[in-house]
């Protein structure tokens, strides 16, 4: 059987025009896909049942066992964490974010160690955007700055960028231009019409020297700024002020590079300060299929994006204080359940040593290294092969997950809702 | 067992069935408004002023634009915090409250339906989701339809049939309630970082705002839409825009409506009323607007009221909120989307110190009092453009009190005297006319009224507030105190509200229209619409439109197309 329009899970691209074929319940074929989309469409090792850990070891268990295990663990905790979310639907979110409230945990995703920089210069200066259809039709000017989407966000640069075709811009990439800034020459660098090559750490100077630059202060940039010449950065000026539409998309290598989100407040300005040219937009380049997601439903739920201190009941939002990180390195939180999300490989390793303390609780279709510490293990069925559900694209797009595949796995929104449940009849009798 | 209820001695405002402060007892069965009940719970008014649940016609609660607000402003989050109880969530925000915050305020105002009037179709199931979330209000919302690219073909080729097919369709296809339109061709002219006014041509599109407006209305009326086209039209907030304003409504005044209902409702009507020619000799001209409303009958307004204080502005106007930006200086969020519509983000202070400010203020009381006929007129904020709708009872009482208007103007710039009207306005609205242009009237303009909205007539909806006044009442600040917190609120005939707290909070509905479109009509429109996704769209055609999992609750209406 044919599947046509599957709404790839894999990264914030989150095409939606893959044609996989199904035999015997199984995914046999992906065509539109990226490499890295095509991977995971076509399915790899599974944790295969739920499983609690006893004297050091893993034992598999019913789900019955391992969501009532995983609401004791909760329910008994002073300080939860739950964190993950975003390689699942936001249906599950938001039960994740009732629980949360039910026992006062603090809920966060991976943008807090991702674009979460982002999501704070966006709170000190706003953001001038669009959808990824505008850039498409419209953008003769592509800049992706900290960001190497040949690698990691395959098929942007065809489906939405530079090399696709659009209404104002028929004939595709011949009549736009592609400009990279990046500290190496990257895969994407190498089909850049200008790259420009960066000192590390040199963003926020770099940037600050392209905003005087547009708003004409030419006098005050040195011959060279963060290892490019004057020479280098007016051409690329001289491009941002001649396009008839820009936009930059940057990516983890400025939010996690030395200045943090005041790069990315710096490369906002610069895009506003091309406003006196012309029109320009800015983009961060998501990661996860659903990392936006979770921010969107995070911030209609409790009013905030991520890293929300349900604790006392009302959301308390304080990055810095109140992001798992923050917690973890604190040694403060007594107990944690990570969804569709790996802390073990993307953690500090002093934040590690303390989830080796607590108890921990994973819900994910996978294995990974967070399994290895793990003491409570939910297989979950995979969003967008077996489950269905919504997703928010890194350009605020939502689309629906379809499901290809009958399982036997429980959702992710099941699962929760599980916890959810137990937990509720253990705080219950708990007050009793 | 049926579930039933009695609000007894209560003095009830029930306009639409001409109910004016009579003592009336109410009976309800099954979240309905019956004749008679035999073993219900009585809930004893008291002789307080008892109306149907507040249907409000235009307020940003839900979707896109709304919640990159509320990520944009975290301060503002803060501003409304309340912690969970055992009916609620977890509550944050002023002028961007979480939805749940939406719906409990809402409600503990006595309103039982609320518009959400501006849905980007690509987004359509953000704006859904969000309003799953929002408790207790029965919802619709109105996809944006005027600077689409389908749209803007079919105004070319001066087709209306086909326009009509469009409009069917996109309706259908995001669960929509009606056709709006905001900065016609303006907010694509911004795609490019300019601007259209209504007779401008639009950029590589050879059309213009107006004949957008005129083939969208008429395109609306090809079906019996429960509600007309809703404008936002072009130069809102703009010194000087009222004629234009004038003209815009000028435009649709041959067309035939076919519903009892005008065929044009003007949306935020303060921002297009003003006078001048720059923001130094700034003025209303409210007067001029309510005059061409009082000698016509194929529009209605509503007001978009300032209230002062700090708000957060969001438009798919997304030119204006540039401008805006550029004004304050403050941080500014711009989203435009691909083929449709666009937005721009904004805060905002609204000061009495400030003398355009005051003149805005003045403006939008202005409209409300000058227009004789309160079914033409519905009380908004434009929330939260020109203030959080937590401030409609500050509204309700300066209307109700002209002593209290004068002691705010006098603490006001002085402006207020020489550029604008409301000192001189002596009108007070009864609760009669409040009950109008807060429920009665907005339920006719949406076409809600024969939905059993709007009223407390056999059938209708049991959606009733009782608020903690008598009908004597004179005291400006109780009248204001006891329209933000109801006594009871009864929504679907369950308690929702009671004495000021929420104590249940059940899922609303979400009301969509389905337009009837001559399948041969649809046939011919649709190679165009599958090349704009071919070609055009990020997305794909399949992946477009809104499942029915998005609206879980329901209630369709359907509009048969004219034969």
């Amino acid at each position: 059987m044919e599947v046509t329009d599957v709404v790839c899970p894999l990264c914030g691209c989150v095409c939606d025009d893959v044609v996989v074929e199904v035999e015997d319940n199984k995914v046999t074929k992906v065509k539109g896909a990226c490499a890295v989309g095509k991977s995971k469409l076509m399915g790899h090792g599974r944790i295969t049942s739920p499983a609690i850990r006893e004297n050091g070891v893993l034992k598999d268990c019913s789900y019955d066992e391992a969501i009532k295990r995983a609401a004791e663990i909760l329910a008994a905790a002073r300080r939860p964490l739950m964190y993950g979310w975003s390689s699942t639907v936001c249906e599950a979110s938001k039960v994740g974010i009732e629980l949360a409230e039910e026992i006062g945990a603090v809920i966060d995703n991976t943008a807090s160690v991702c674009h979460g920089p982002s999501v704070l210069a966006i709170q000190d200066v706003g953001l001038p955007s669009c959808t990824l259809g505008e850039v498409k039709n419209r953008a003769d000017l592509v800049i992706y700055w900290g960001a190497n989407p040949a690698a990691a966000h395959g098929n942007h640069m065809k489906r939405y960028s530079y090399i696709s075709k659009g209404y104002f811009l028929p004939e595709g990439k011949k009549e736009k231009k592609l400009a990279v800034v990046d500290v190496r020459e990257t895969k994407s660098a190498k089909l850049a019409d200008v790259f420009i090559r960066i000192e590390p750490g040199k963003d926020y100077l770099v940037l600050s020297a392209l905003r005087a630059l547009l708003l004409g202060y030419d006098d005050v940039v040195p011959e060279e700024v963060g290892g490019v010449s004057k020479k280098d950065l007016l051409e690329l000026v001289q491009m941002m002020k001649e396009t008839k539409f820009g936009i930059i998309f940057f990516g983890m290598g400025v939010t996690h590079s030395r200045g943090r989100h005041n790069n990315i407040v710096n490369a906002i300005q610069v895009t506003r300060a091309a406003h006196k040219h012309t029109k320009f937009n800015i983009m961060p380049m998501r990661g996860h299929y659903n990392v936006n997601g979770f921010n969107q439903v995070c911030t209609w739920e409790t009013g905030f994006p991520f890293s929300v201190d349900l604790s006392e009941g009302y959301a308390w939002y304080n990055p810095g204080e109140t992001s798992s990180t923050d917690l973890l390195m604190r040694g403060e939180c007594d107990a944690a359940l990570f969804i569709a999300t790996d802390p073990g490989a993307h953690f500090p390793g002093e934040s590690i040593r303390h989830l080796s303390k607590i108890p921990v609780i994973q819900i994910d279709p996978y294995a990974n290294p967070t399994t290895e510490f793990a003491d409570v293990v939910i297989p979950a069925a995979i969003s967008g092969i077996e489950a269905e559900g919504t997703v928010y694209r890194m350009d605020n797009i939502p689309l629906r997950l379809r499901k290809m595949i009958e399982t036997e796995y429980m959702t992710d929104e099941a699962i929760m809702k599980g916890i959810l449940k137990e937990t509720r009849l253990l705080t219950l009798s708990r007050r009793l | 067992m049926a579930i039933e209820l009695l609000i007894k001695n209560g003095v009830v405002y029930d306009p639409i069935n001409g109910v004016n402060g009579e003592k009336k007892d109410i009976c309800i069965r099954d979240g309905k408004v019956v004749a008679e009940v035999k073993n219900p719970t009585v809930l004893d008014a008291k002789g307080r002023v008892v109306m149907p649940g507040g249907v409000d016609v235009h307020a940003h609660i839900a979707g896109g634009k709304v919640n990159s607000g509320r990520l944009l402003r975290p301060e503002d989050g803060r501003r409304g915090i309340e912690p969970k109880t055992t009916a609620c969530r977890a509550c944050s925000g002023y002028s961007v409250p979480n939805t749940f915050a939406t719906g409990y305020r809402y409600a503990k105002m006595g309103y039982t339906f609320v518009m959400e009037p501006a849905m980007p179709p690509l987004a359509a199931r953000h704006t859904h989701e969000e309003l799953i979330d929002t408790p207790i209000l029965d919802n619709a919302t109105i996809p944006l339809i005027d600077n689409n690219w389908m749209t803007m073909d079919y105004v070319k080729s001066g087709d209306i049939d086909l326009l009509a097919a469009y409009i069917a369709w996109i309706i259908k296809a995001t669960k929509g309630y009606g056709v709006k339109i905001v900065n016609p061709g303006g907010t694509e002219a911004w795609a490019w970082g300019k601007n259209c006014d209504l007779n401008d041509a639009v950029p590589h599109f050879d059309v213009t705002p107006a004949e957008i407006i005129k083939a969208l209305a008429e395109a609306n009326e090809k079906f019996e839409m429960p509600h007309s086209i809703h404008v936002h039209g072009n130069m809102l907030g703009h010194p000087g825009n009222y004629e234009r304003t004038v003209e815009t409504y000028d435009l649709v005044k041959g067309v035939k409506a076919t519903k009892d209902r005008p065929v044009m409702h003007a949306t935020h009507t303060q921002f297009f009323a003003y006078g001048g020619t720059t923001w130094g000799d700034f003025e209303s001209k409210a007067k001029a607007i309510a005059d061409y409303v009082n000698n016509n009958e194929h529009v209605s307004i509503d007001l978009g009221s300032v209230i002062l204080g700090d708000t957060t502005t969001m438009t798919a106007d997304g030119p204006m909120e540039y401008s805006l930006y550029q004004i304050t200086g403050r941080k500014w969020t711009n989203h435009d989307v691909e083929l449709e519509t666009g937005s721009g983000i904004t805060p905002f202070l609204y000061s009495g110190k400030v003398s355009v400010h005051t003149i805005q203020w003045a403006i939008g009381m202005e409209l409300a009092l000058l227009v004789k006929d309160p079914w033409k007129v519905a009380l908004t904020t434009d929330h939260p453009n020109a203030g959080p709708f937590i401030g409609y009872p500050i509204l309700i009482s300066m209307l109700m009190s002209k002593k209290r208007r004068d002691e705010s103007a006098a603490d006001m710039h002085s402006a207020i005297y020489k550029r604008a009207e409301l000192p001189s306005i002596d009108r007070e609205l009864d609760l009669y006319e409040i009950a109008i242009i807060t429920r009665a009237g907005t339920a006719k303009i949406l076409g809600l009224d024969a939905h059993g909205k709007g009223h407390l007539g056999l059938g209708a909806d049991a959606d009733v507030a009782i608020y903690d006044i008598t009908p004597e009442e004179q005291d400006a600040g109780k009248i204001q105190k006891a329209f933000l917190n109801t006594k009871y609120t009864i929504k679907g005939g369950q308690v929702v509200v009671m004495d000021g707290e929420v104590v249940a909070a059940p899922p609303g509905r979400t009301f969509f229209v389905t337009p009837e479109c001559d399948p041969k009509l649809t046939e011919e429109m649709m190679p165009n619409l599958k090349e704009k996704f071919e070609k055009y769209y990020s997305v794909t055609f399949a992946n477009y439109p809104v499942q029915d999992a998005y609206v879980p609750n329901p209630y369709e209406i359907k509009a048969p197309m004219r034969g």
